[in-house]
């Protein structure tokens, strides 16, 4: 029953405020081409319905190629970085610096060094550098906050790097990097939508495109449903990403278990 | 089986936390060192274990470093893996094959009273069974020596007492040299036959005192005068002035040298 309720609250709510949308723009007469009503939205979404699934799909695709590089070479970064101090103090810095740029700004540079004939590559490789860093923080502090004495428990049972690595540290850093991975996977979707417009029309093919697209046909309609596919995805990604922390943690660790008063 | 010889060690903050510490533990002893928080006790611990390098002296072993099992004072278990999983542990680091590993750690869950609780998850046990599954693990991997650091110290009253007469049973049925670290005078007294003292921060020790042999203890041993009188004597030695231990001697006592017309053997 409270399940029930926690589920139609929010969605009787969503159906509200849309009704409510629906009867300002007929009242007030609102042209479409300002704010068309959600079945106007609902309407351009049916008549461009596999345009548009072919463009997220798109987006889908590029994003996740990205967060899964940028996935790769933070945790492969981070492992580096807890086996070596050096490594750690030489190269962290240049990972803050990564991220302290405005990814818009090194986009331009990106696309024409990778070539707008490899369009996707250069737009997952924009997105995996604006996922990599949370990713990376996450991942070097769970592997620092592996139990000490688990640490010398390893050490006084003569375990190798690699086993205490994969037996204590990589488990120990899980439910931080998870985390990590979540901001990450949202973050690589905005930096895909902001490396799609920067490429321009023409040689991207995802939602980003179809946004800029229909805002210069004035197809407002057209825009908000490619809004409301780019929120989904989102979604999506994150609600994937929470599927997987609660499989990995639904066991051991705190923030996965219900708690019980 | 080892021999402690003027070990020192200073933290890199500069505080001393051992100045020559020496002392002999034969094979098969149940030893407790006792003194004062933050006197240096976990760290000679570590020490004698490997997992510190002193700055001077050292552990010499009389027949080559034994396998060595190590009880913390937080029970220090893979929150992520399960009792039998964390019992495993030394034999997985080890690369026992998982069959002959997995009957050993059923074994040590067993005989520390964990039978049926293979694959609870820590977050699903006590404080007490965390601790006995830290036992299960010290033990699976069969050590000669066995060093326990203030391992009960965070429990109740009643689950410590419990887990005092399986830590003895133990020690008898594997034939275990004990070194166990308390500051619990009581705790040292009911488990050990040899009790060191060590003098406040950096570290000696102070006396040395031999108390009756377990074998020679009798059944209701914790309401006994002669638990009372252990006790004084340890605390006699741990409140004395370090007149002795200024001088770098150690204090040698035992029951029987205080009272010669008592009827108890040492």
């Amino acid at each position: 029953m409270k399940r029930a309720l926690d589920i139609a609250i929010p969605v009787l709510l969503a159906l509200a405020l849309l009704a409510l949308w629906e009867a300002m723009v007929r009242l007030r007469e609102i042209p479409p081409y300002v704010l068309p009503a959600p079945s106007a939205i609902a309407a351009a979404l049916c008549a461009n319905g596999s345009s548009l699934a072919a463009a997220m799909a798109s987006t889908l695709l590029i994003t996740v190629k990205g967060f899964l590089g940028a996935l790769f070479a933070a945790v492969l970064l981070a492992i580096l970085f807890s086996q070596s101090r050096l490594a750690e103090k030489a190269l962290y810095p240049y990972a803050v610096i990564l991220q302290v740029t405005p990814v818009v700004a090194i986009a331009p540079l990106i696309l024409i060094w990778v070539g707008f004939e490899r369009i996707d590559i250069a737009l997952a490789l924009i997105a995996g550098i604006i996922a990599f860093f949370p990713i990376l923080a996450s991942a070097v502090q769970g592997l620092k906050s592996a139990d000490f004495n688990l640490l010398d428990l390893a050490r006084l049972y003569g375990a190798t790097k690699l086993q205490t690595l994969w037996r204590i540290q990589l488990p120990a850093a899980l439910p931080g990097l998870l985390t990590g991975m979540k901001t990450g996977a949202v973050i690589a979707l905005i930096g895909e939508v902001t490396a799609e417009f920067a490429a321009g029309s023409g040689t991207a093919s995802g939602l980003a495109w179809r946004i800029a697209e229909a805002g210069n046909r004035l197809e407002i309609a057209t825009l908000f449903a490619a809004v409301a596919l780019l929120c989904a995805t989102g979604v999506l990604l994150f609600a994937l990403l929470s599927l997987l922390e609660w499989a990995l943690l639904r066991r051991w660790h705190e923030s996965a278990i219900a708690h019980q008063l | 089986m080892l021999a402690v010889t003027s070990l020192s060690k200073r933290f890199p903050n500069g505080v001393a936390a051992l100045a020559e510490l020496s002392f002999v533990l034969n094979a098969g002893d149940f030893v407790s060192l006792l003194g004062p928080s933050g006197c240096g006790k976990s760290t000679a611990l570590r020490l004698v274990a490997g997992l510190l390098a002193p700055d001077s002296g050292g552990v010499r072993w009389e027949t080559g470093k034994p396998d060595i099992g190590f009880v913390f004072q937080e029970p220090t278990l893979m929150p992520w893996a399960d009792a039998l999983a964390n019992a495993r542990l030394p034999l997985d680091l080890k690369r026992v094959p998982r069959a002959t590993s997995d009957t050993a750690a059923r074994a040590a869950l067993a005989r520390v009273g964990l039978t049926g609780f293979e694959n609870a998850m820590p977050r699903e046990l006590s404080g007490g069974m965390k601790m006995r599954v830290s036992i299960a693990r010290a033990l699976a991997a069969k050590p000669k020596l066995l060093l326990l650091d203030e391992p009960f110290a965070a429990l109740d009253e009643i689950t410590r007492s419990q887990l005092n007469d399986d830590l003895l049973r133990l020690w008898r049925e594997d034939d275990l040299t004990v070194l166990f670290v308390t500051h619990s005078v009581a705790e040292s007294c009911y488990l050990s036959e040899r009790v060191l003292v060590m003098t406040p921060r950096p570290g000696r020790i102070k006396a040395d005192i031999a108390l009756p042999k377990q074998s020679n203890r009798a059944p209701g041993f914790r309401l006994s005068p002669q638990f009372l009188d252990c006790q004084r004597l340890v605390a006699d030695a741990l409140s004395s002035p370090a007149r002795e231990a200024l001088a770098g001697e150690v204090a040698v006592a035992s029951l029987a040298m205080r009272r010669p017309e008592g009827a108890i053997k040492p």
